[in-house]
């Protein structure tokens, strides 16, 4: 094994991790913000300029509280739940392509940290192992909200998590591959939400209910549930939920943006290939705010709306979905 | 179908609010002024001489309905006047955290003495500085006025509660 490529995996990777830890604690600056100014109100704006350090306090409070475990919890499971939670959402994204490759100490460098041809399966397969870490969490809590939260969002993930895949389903006709960095490079001449634009927004739904955000936060429904799965986690058990849920954001904003949106692609990426990462980042960018607009907008659906809407109307659509893909590509020959 | 166009018409409301001033009062720099009926923390108001308007009487301490309100009174003399008449509240504590804001000790005070100001910033980090002294309590000497006590000529302020007029 050459040492030099253990080296570039290595710092590739840490790179990637860092880079999605310390976009998680922006994202909560971001998703308060944006929907500060939707409510009309300013924001945090306190701590540091723009108060572009209340990640930074939030990190060191929620550090600094008490661990509370409850007295008749599953110990150990109640402390894996939260890293199952988080390790999925980091590693989900070692697949996407930040850009070509550049050429750097004499050597070329891929920018992107793995190009399996597999890369879909290994997405879908690493999304479901999620659903464990809520599952065990609302389970191992000894507790009869947290308990309703973790089935509901088992079924929940479980129920969407077909309509996502059928979703995936169009672009990989379209490019005839699994492998994302050929489907990016597919999506050189057009974007695919032109050609997929119901996948498109199937596509989205279902991350959305995926990745437990608003109007599919059905697990952790204060209202009804005290908070659901994490009812009982505190500190830094917490954060990691936290962490979990908006690390999945930023990772299916991603797998959107290379599907859909053209990945890293942009004008002038094929000279400058640095201007991949850059492009790809603010289409991430793009698609959160999306989510945090929607959040900031839509209410909380009702559970068994909830799942009528995703058995019977998005299923049978992503279904229509693939089969009229297939009859365009054979049709006019894509 | 139409479900979808009511989803849009929200999020086209929500989109047009991020173009919106934000409404927010960024608090302790801006100040809302508060409202001319607003009835925050007790001032003890002096007369334009810089006499104290309270006589110790107590009726604010009775007419209080959460027991917030002490009292204890001392004989006035004219070498050492406080306020007009023959005593002057010599201890006046109002204890915040008992204190419920509902006025009865404005309504009951027979001299005008005690007023609910506009201050809401009552905040505080020990017991003991929720006891409102006195001290803390009364305004401070209007101009032209002397600070209390005062020595003042024997017979001018025999009287403690100052005559009324009928309003017009």
């Amino acid at each position: 094994m050459d040492l030099w490529l253990v080296g570039e995996w290595v710092t590739k990777s840490i790179l990637l991790i860092a880079i999605l830890v310390t976009g998680f604690a922006y994202t909560t600056l971001y998703e308060r913000k944006l929907a500060a100014r939707i409510q009309v109100r300013i924001g945090p704006n306190r701590v540091g300029p723009w108060g572009l350090l209340q990640p930074l306090a939030d990190g060191i409070k929620l550090i600094f509280k008490e661990e509370l475990i409850p007295a008749k919890a599953y110990k150990a499971i109640f402390i894996l739940a939260p890293i199952l939670t988080v390790v999925p959402a980091l590693i989900i994204t070692a697949v996407v392509p930040w850009g070509s490759s550049i050429d750097l100490f004499g050597r070329t460098i891929s920018l992107g940290i793995a190009d399996p041809n597999v890369a879909i399966l290994y997405i879908l397969s690493v999304a479901s192992i999620s659903v464990y870490g809520i599952v065990l969490a609302g389970w191992s809590s000894n507790n009869k909200y947290s308990m309703m939260g973790g089935l509901r969002s088992s079924a929940q993930m479980v129920s969407y998590e077909l309509a996502l895949g059928l979703a995936f389903v169009g672009p990989i006709m379209l490019a005839g591959s699994m492998s994302l960095a050929d489907i990016v490079n597919a999506q050189r001449g057009a974007w695919y939400i032109l050609f997929q634009p119901l996948g498109a927004i199937i596509f989205y739904i279902a991350a959305l209910a995926e990745v437990n955000r608003a109007p599919f936060d059905m697990p952790e429904a204060e209202q009804e549930l005290t908070a659901g799965y994490h009812t009982e986690y505190s500190g830094m058990k917490f954060a990691l939920f936290f962490m979990g849920e908006y690390i999945k954001m930023a990772a299916v904003s991603a797998i959107f943006a290379t599907l859909f949106l053209g990945g890293y692609r942009g004008p002038f990426v094929d000279q400058f290939p640095l201007l991949g990462p850059i492009y790809l980042l603010a289409k991430i960018a793009i698609s959160l705010g999306l989510m945090i607009w929607i959040r900031a907008t839509l209410p909380r659906l009702r559970y068994d709306r909830l799942m009528s809407f995703g058995w019977k109307v998005l299923l049978p659509l992503a279904l229509a979905n693939v089969f009229l893909t297939a009859v365009a590509i054979v049709v006019f020959g894509l | 179908m139409g479900g979808m166009i009511e989803l849009l018409k929200g999020m086209w409301v929500t989109f047009k609010a991020m173009f919106e001033a934000p409404k927010t009062y960024q608090y302790p720099e801006v100040k809302r002024p508060v409202r001319q009926r607003f009835k925050g923390r007790h001032v003890l108001k002096r007369y334009d001489n810089g006499l104290e308007k309270c006589i110790g009487c107590s009726l604010c301490a009775a007419a209080c309905p959460a027991d917030a309100i002490f009292v204890e009174a001392s004989e006035n003399t004219d070498a050492a006047r406080f306020s007009p008449g023959e005593r002057y509240a010599s201890t006046y504590e109002i204890n915040m955290m008992r204190c419920i804001f509902c006025g009865y000790c404005e309504d009951a005070c027979p001299t005008e003495a005690i007023v609910l100001g506009d201050n809401y910033e009552l905040s505080f980090t020990d017991r003991s500085q929720s006891i409102y002294t006195r001290e803390k309590l009364l305004e401070p000497v209007p101009p032209g006025g002397k600070t209390t006590p005062q020595v003042v000529e024997p017979g001018m302020f025999d009287r403690s509660i100052p005559v009324m007029k009928d309003p017009d």
